[in-house]
């Protein structure tokens, strides 16, 4: 789906019909302080699993519950970001190119939400029941689609924002 | 099912670091306009490129697995599949935008794209 997604930014990229463009879109230090946040929280969903795979608890909801805390700052700036460009007029109805960054960046959003309330139940979870080998599996997954979201983001990051300012 | 979990501390500390040196090497590039045009965009590409491998082995683990392989088979399965839905859509789109242009928009190519028809 993401490789579709990107397929249609890729191709509708200079379709600004006067709008603004990828260029104007890049602003260098928030898109950075956006990728460092996704990443440190990619980071610290693994150490999540170590304490998760060591059997400790508490260690568990601490690395869990800084990666959502992280998680939850990105998707704040991600917001910040959207609602500047639509208050501005720059919605996706602006321009083609605006469709489909709208399209690609708003359904990592999702997933990004998605994925946050996914952490906050199996914190949830651990907390009352504590750690078994059937939260770990729970655990697991959803380390791995979390993992996933930096991936997907490294590739935005890259051909939406690094390849505008180009 | 018995999932063997392949990490250590070591393999996220060391993903980690790289993956940080990798985003703000393609970061400060750009921004200082070290390099252009197309070579700055392959660049950036295989950053993001080595980045995805990074993750991939040292925050997911795959190729780290015992025998069988099936988590790196569907991977590169689906990478074969990302590969052909990019490519082929720039492909196609590329192609389709050169062949269904008007006649007399010649001046405009030529100027526009430098693309004589």
């Amino acid at each position: 789906m993401f490789a579709g997604l990107f397929a249609a930014f890729a191709v509708l990229r200079n379709n600004t019909y006067g709008g603004i463009s990828m260029r104007e879109l890049f602003n260098g230090p928030f898109v950075l302080a956006e990728t460092s946040i996704l990443l440190t929280s990619s980071f610290t969903a693994g150490l999540g699993m170590l304490a998760a795979h060591t059997n400790n608890k508490k260690l568990v909801l601490v690395w869990f519950g800084i990666t959502f805390l992280l998680g939850l700052s990105f998707l704040g700036l991600e917001i910040s970001e959207f609602s500047k460009l639509i208050s501005e007029g720059n919605s996706w109805q602006r321009s083609a190119f605006l469709s489909s960054f709208f399209t690609l960046v708003g359904t990592h959003g999702l997933h990004i939400t998605v994925g946050l309330l996914w952490m906050l139940i199996c914190m949830i979870l651990i907390w009352f029941r504590g750690l078994s080998e059937r939260t770990i599996i729970k655990l697991t997954k959803l380390s791995l689609f979390w993992h996933f979201l930096d991936i997907v983001w490294i590739f935005i990051f890259t051909v939406v924002y690094l390849m505008g300012k180009v | 099912m018995k999932h063997e979990f392949q990490g250590t501390l070591n393999s996220y500390i060391i993903g980690f670091i790289f993956s940080v040196l990798l985003t703000l090497i393609a970061y400060f590039v750009v921004v200082n306009h070290l390099l252009s045009g197309e070579l700055l965009v392959a660049f950036i590409l295989v950053l993001a490129v080595i980045q995805l491998f990074v993750q991939l082995f040292y925050f997911l683990h795959m190729g780290k697995e015992p025998k069988p392989y099936w988590n790196l088979t569907i991977l590169i399965s689906f990478v074969g599949i990302i590969l052909i839905i990019l490519l082929g859509s720039l492909w196609i789109m590329y192609h389709l935008n050169y062949n269904m242009t008007p006649q007399d928009m010649n001046s405009y190519m030529l100027k526009e794209e430098g693309m004589p028809k």
